[in-house]
């Protein structure tokens, strides 16, 4: 990919997959790219709007700063939330080893 | 099942919530009899329909057992003692939620959804976890990682979607009334597949706290029942503030059940041909023209209205309901809970739990999602999104201008055939049009049957408001709906 002159026609699937932290196989990427590079063109029709001046909308009724009394409230239990864990170690989840030893 | 339902249990699952409310206060029969009567006809047409996941009969007899006794302690209210169907997306305490997917499979909820919490206060009772299109990503419940749910009025037909199995419960008399959700209509377009009432409260009327996320801007908890009054006596229930969705709205809750009238005399009835445009089907135009002339019978007046933006709605939708979702759906990486395929490092392994667990649809839309957010597009295609988006509210600020209610059909087609779409997502997508623009504005809209197709399918009339004026659409709705007579299969 080019970010200084992005492609529109075409979707880097390869490239998004990898952001997006999926795994696809060759097949699979073949069809999204199909898939998706038809949904990418349909979309394109949003050029056709003059849309200099408009305040992007990001939100039905947006609200700042939503504050509440800052008072303890009873939270999740802990060992409710633990039990979903795939792998787990006395009160922590198990995960492959991050960093590299020193 | 072409000439009606079978009725398992006299026929107590086949009640409106209000008609069971009156057997109940005059004690013809209990909480208990009513999840009985549910779990029998579960039991017996089920199997073809597949609209339940999970049904959790000994757990839900129990509440029912506690209702009884609230009512024998006097306590009344709209929804003591009935039994709700749960969308597989919004968690109840104890019972699974797995969002109709693989990703979440042994996933048990450590507490309940907000509005789950509300129907167990007013001593209703979460019963079932019904079928979905996985995350709520399609329109016809055919996206579900655990089997299709079937459209009860012709088996070889979808159910609609993503609340495919709430509104198939609800028409089939497995569910009394049911929640679902809608992030692009896929409260109302089931309803309207499957011949039941379906209502999408305006953005920030019901808390999305316990709501698994899909889109966040767009995402609302609905209701899919029997009747229109059903309709407004749930959202009685599980509409209101809460402090922790702080997009929920601080108003106070109407009564909504005193909105309801018989008569339509001053409502005026905006009518916007782009809604009947290219793609809508001739019987369902028809047919929803005609509902819109039986209001107008009523007292309605009709008023011509243009929504110019109408068929940018699609477009806007698919970036920026991806966008939101490829967000929302990056905590499902195998860590934390649910599914993991174990691999030697951290990214490894949610790369590897992320496909193999993840459908077609979901990773469609995640992948569309991620790329339109990545450099260099970002403002090609969200911002630019976000912009048109603000069009399509314009559009409905001058429409209820000049009127109170907005009417159309809610789907171009009738239920689709089973395996008919899957070859091609972008023609599904269009699917979506008329019920995508009140997810991107922020109002509220409501699905009611108002006729058949020659192919014995039904059709759905939707009424759509300005955000907070549910009763108008309720009001409008529940008229149209008494005017038009019992809607029932095998008539």
């Amino acid at each position: 990919m080019n970010e200084s002159n992005p492609d529109l026609d075409h979707v880097d699937v390869t490239y998004v997959a990898n952001l997006a932290r999926i795994e696809l196989s060759a097949e699979e990427t073949e069809k999204f790219q199909k898939e998706l590079d038809t949904v990418v063109a349909y979309i394109h029709q949003l050029n056709e709007l003059d849309l200099d001046g408009i305040e992007p909308m990001s939100h039905p009724h947006p609200r700042e700063n939503v504050l509440r009394e800052d008072v303890p409230m009873e939270g999740p239990d802990r060992e409710l939330m633990l039990a979903n864990a795939p792998a787990r170690v006395q009160d922590l989840i198990r995960v492959p080893q991050m960093m590299e030893d020193a | 099942m072409d000439s009606g339902l079978q009725m398992a249990d006299g026929g107590l699952a086949s009640k409106s919530i209000r008609e069971l409310q009156a057997l109940m206060e005059s004690g013809a029969c209990t909480s208990r009899d009513i999840v009985e009567a549910v779990a029998a006809q579960i039991e017996a047409v089920d199997g073809d329909i597949h609209a339940y996941l999970e049904v959790n009969k000994e757990a839900a007899l129990m509440d029912a057992d506690a209702a009884d006794a609230r009512r024998a302690a006097g306590e009344k209210g709209p929804l003591l003692g009935i039994p709700v169907a749960i969308k597989d997306l919004l968690n109840v305490k104890g019972q699974s939620c797995r969002c109709a997917s693989k990703i979440l499979e042994g996933f048990t909820s450590p507490y309940d959804a907000t509005s789950v919490a509300k129907l167990r206060e007013a001593g209703a009772i979460p019963f079932g976890r019904v079928n979905m299109d996985e995350f709520a990503m399609g329109a016809s419940t055919e996206h579900s990682a655990f089997g299709v749910t079937r459209n009860p009025w012709n088996l070889d037909h979808v159910s609609g979607g993503s609340s495919g199995g709430s509104a198939a419960a609800v028409a089939a008399h497995t569910a009394i009334v049911s929640l679902g959700s809608d992030t692009g209509g896929s409260v109302r377009q089931p309803a309207s597949f499957c011949g039941c009432v379906g209502l999408k409260p305006s953005y920030g009327r019901v808390s999305r706290f316990g709501l698994t996320a899909f889109a966040s801007s767009l995402d609302q908890v609905g209701v899919l029942s029997k009747s229109v009054a059903d309709a407004a006596d749930t959202l009685s229930v599980i509409a209101g503030h809460d402090p922790r969705d702080t997009t929920s709205d601080p108003a106070a809750v109407p009564d909504y059940a005193a909105a309801l009238g018989e008569d339509l005399r001053g409502m005026k009835i905006g009518v916007a041909e782009e809604f009947f445009g290219e793609g809508v089907d001739p019987e369902v135009a028809a047919s929803v023209r005609a509902a819109i002339d039986q209001c107008v019978s009523l007292g309605a007046e009709v008023v011509p209205v243009s929504f110019p933006h109408l068929k940018y709605a699609v477009s806007i939708y698919y970036i920026l309901a991806p966008a939101e979702a490829s967000a929302n759906l990056s905590r499902f990486d195998g860590i934390r809970y649910g599914n993991r395929v174990e691999a030697e490092d951290p990214v490894s392994l949610m790369c590897k739990t992320r496909d193999a667990h993840f459908g077609d649809e979901v990773k469609r839309r995640i992948l569309l999602g991620t790329y339109v957010l990545s450099s260099g597009y970002y403002d090609a295609y969200y911002v630019k999104a976000l912009k048109a988006r603000a069009l399509i509210k314009q559009d409905f600020d001058r429409v209820f201008e000049q009127c109170d209610v907005l009417m159309s059909p809610v789907a171009p087609t009738t239920a689709y055939k089973v395996g008919a779409g899957a070859q091609d997502p972008m023609a599904l997508y269009l699917g979506d049009i008329c019920t995508i623009p009140s997810n991107l504005s922020g109002g509220c809209g409501l699905s009611v049957p108002c006729g058949l197709s020659e192919a014995g399918l039904p059709i759905g009339l939707q009424i759509l408001g300005p955000a907070f004026a549910e009763e108008r659409i309720l009001r409008a709705g529940h008229a149209y709906e008494k005017a038009r007579g019992a809607f029932e299969m095998g008539q």
